[in-house]
């Protein structure tokens, strides 16, 4: 139910941060992270998730399979 | 317009009243030189008409005046990392130390630290007078932060000016803003007005909580910029803009940018050559784009210098850049030094200092003065090239192998004129020794038929000789253009007594690699 940073290709640049709408990123040891348990993939928000939209290295901002994907509440 | 000489300039005793105000107009960018009989403002063609007040702002900024830029420092500060467009010219993943390029730094900085900073370098560095934010995204991308910074600085060091580089996707939002912090200095980058050609410069823009792509994303951005510049130039803040230049891009339509910035009112336009290597991993890089010889900057430059100013003295610096323009001290100040230094911020120090700075220029613009006289009557067409190691200050005051880059000048009977620099450190190449570098050099200065040092040794002298460029160090530690002009004089005596055979040079490099100085 989420989106995670592969914090490997995360530049630290922040973008993501303020963009997103869960405030579910913050900076951990020099790179971003979202929480999981906030993220709710933008769905509700905007048409695509922010911190992927905003972010200048191509697929670092990538669903987690870890997780099943976010169900907007009924 | 009228010349005042202004608070701490000194006028020398024994000079005629008469050359002393010319050298003071000058100075302050509005000369009229004999020969020609045409209003002429020295090294920075075109200020002939700026108007007192504008020249009151951009007399010690050093990006805005390219005299100034020999005695005044600027410093960055990387507090605003975040970006809101891509650009093919730029990859952010990119870090190595000793890379230089926008887009790139060392460290960021919050608007705290950021603030301790300029006051650190502001003390040790009293010519800095400017403090720029650029990057390494784009400050109003960050504005909260980039805002933060200007509100603590103006407070702590009212004297220095603000000033912000933004690519403009966001600035119409924030023109009042910066307006209300007084910020005098905008630059905007824009490489185009045709949509159809940002597609190949952007693959995408982000605005409004949506990832815009292709055509439709550059006219965004250049919709948004054209409004940013106009806004701005309606309020009296002076606008820089910057382009980059792509062979087979923007090169030809380059000179349409110039009209349409011209129009709404930009004061100087600064095209800078492409920085393009496989190992900076820019998508531009790698596709193997690349950027433009020395001579095709200079014919676009030439060409586009009609009424508008002109930048040529642009290093392309770092987010996080201090020091003279070409020079890099921000090794001396990491956040770990600052942190631990004793910041003692005096105000009248840095006016004193910066008053003998003043003395310095208009010295410098005497002597130029005088040396030109010496060329009235002289009829050539003969134009060339020469190129100067100098540390600063306007002096012949570098020796041949510390030089890490070198100031260009173009020579003709109308006098000197600064037209660029060239890059030749060493840094990222590696294990070259001393016959590589010097090759380095000749292909850096290719162009020119001279090159004027403080002191050379006896092996470059003969290479440089057996290249065709001849190595000039009687002028040792004497101002620039004045000792051009002279060395230009007998140049031109020896070619009409047949002496020498005046020959065309040949194209010259703009290094690709990595500039910044070592700490």
């Amino acid at each position: 139910m989420a989106l995670k940073i592969i914090s490997s290709q995360c530049t630290s640049c922040s973008a993501c941060e303020p963009e997103c709408p869960n405030v579910a990123i913050t900076e951990k040891n020099g790179t971003f992270v979202i929480d999981p348990k906030k993220c709710t993939e933008c769905l509700g928000h905007f048409d695509s998730p922010q911190c992927a939209a905003v972010c200048p290295v191509d697929d670092t901002c990538v669903i987690d399979n870890s997780f099943p994907r976010y169900q907007v509440p009924a | 317009m009228q010349a005042s000489i202004h608070e701490g300039t000194a006028v020398p005793s024994a000079a005629k009243v008469g050359e002393v105000m010319q050298a003071i107009a000058e100075h302050k960018g509005c000369g009229t030189s004999g020969g020609s009989g045409k209003a002429s403002c020295g090294s920075a063609a075109g200020q002939g008409d700026l108007p007192t007040e504008i020249w009151e702002k951009v007399k010690n900024h050093p990006c805005y005046s390219e005299e100034a830029h020999h005695h005044y420092a600027r410093m960055h500060v990387a507090v605003a990392p975040a970006c809101n467009i891509q650009c093919n010219y730029c990859n952010r993943k990119y870090d190595c130390a000793n890379e230089s390029r926008p887009g790139v730094v060392s460290e960021k900085l919050t608007p705290e630290q950021a603030a301790k900073k300029v006051l650190a370098v502001a003390s040790t560095i009293p010519q800095m007078t400017v403090l720029g934010i650029a990057g390494p995204g784009d400050p109003l991308a960050n504005p909260e932060k980039t805002f933060k910074t200007f509100e603590l600085i103006a407070k702590t060091a009212p004297d220095i000016k603000l000033c912000l580089s933004t690519n403009g996707l966001a600035l119409p939002d924030h023109v009042d803003t910066i307006a209300g912090f007084n910020v005098d200095h905008v630059t905007i980058t824009i490489n185009m007005v045709d949509p159809e050609i940002g597609a190949k410069i952007y693959p995408w823009v982000f605005w409004k909580h949506k990832r815009y792509t292709g055509v439709e994303a550059a006219k965004l951005l250049t919709d948004r910029q054209l409004q940013g510049l106009e806004m701005l130039t309606e309020r009296g803040i002076l606008c820089k803009v910057n382009s980059v230049m792509i062979p087979g891009v923007n090169d030809k339509h380059l000179v349409e940018v110039n009209k349409a910035v011209k129009s709404r009112g930009a004061f100087l336009h600064n095209i800078m050559p492409l920085i393009s290597a496989p190992e900076h991993g820019t998508v531009f890089g790698l596709t193997g784009q690349r950027g433009p010889t020395a001579q095709e900057l200079k014919a676009l430059q030439d060409s586009c210098e009609g009424e508008m100013n002109m930048m040529r003295h642009c290093r392309q610096c770092r987010a996080d850049a201090v020091g003279l323009l070409g020079e890099d001290r921000s090794a001396e100040f990491t956040t770990d030094k600052i942190m631990a230094m004793e910041v003692n911020y005096d105000l009248d120090t840095r006016k004193a200092y910066q008053a003998k700075v003043e003395e310095e220029r208009v010295a410098k613009v005497a002597a130029k003065q005088e040396e030109l006289s010496t060329l009235a009557g002289e009829m050539s067409d003969i134009k060339l090239l020469v190129a100067v190691a100098t540390k600063g200050s306007g002096l012949i005051n570098e020796h041949f192998g510390h030089a890490k880059e070198f100031q260009v000048y173009e020579l003709s009977t109308a006098g000197a004129k600064f037209v660029g620099h060239r890059r030749v450190d060493l840094y990222c190449q590696g294990g070259f020794g001393d016959e590589e570098s010097l090759e380095t050099v000749i292909r850096a200065i290719n162009d020119c038929h001279a090159v004027f040092v403080a002191k050379i040794g006896g092996c470059p002298k003969a290479d440089l000789l057996t290249a065709g460029i001849e190595p000039v160090d009687q002028f040792a530690h004497e101002f620039i253009e004045k000792s051009a002009i002279a060395w230009f004089k007998s140049y031109l005596d020896k070619v009409n007594s047949g002496e020498i055979e005046h020959v065309e040079r040949g194209d010259a490099e703009i290094r690709q690699g990595a500039l910044i100085s070592a700490a």
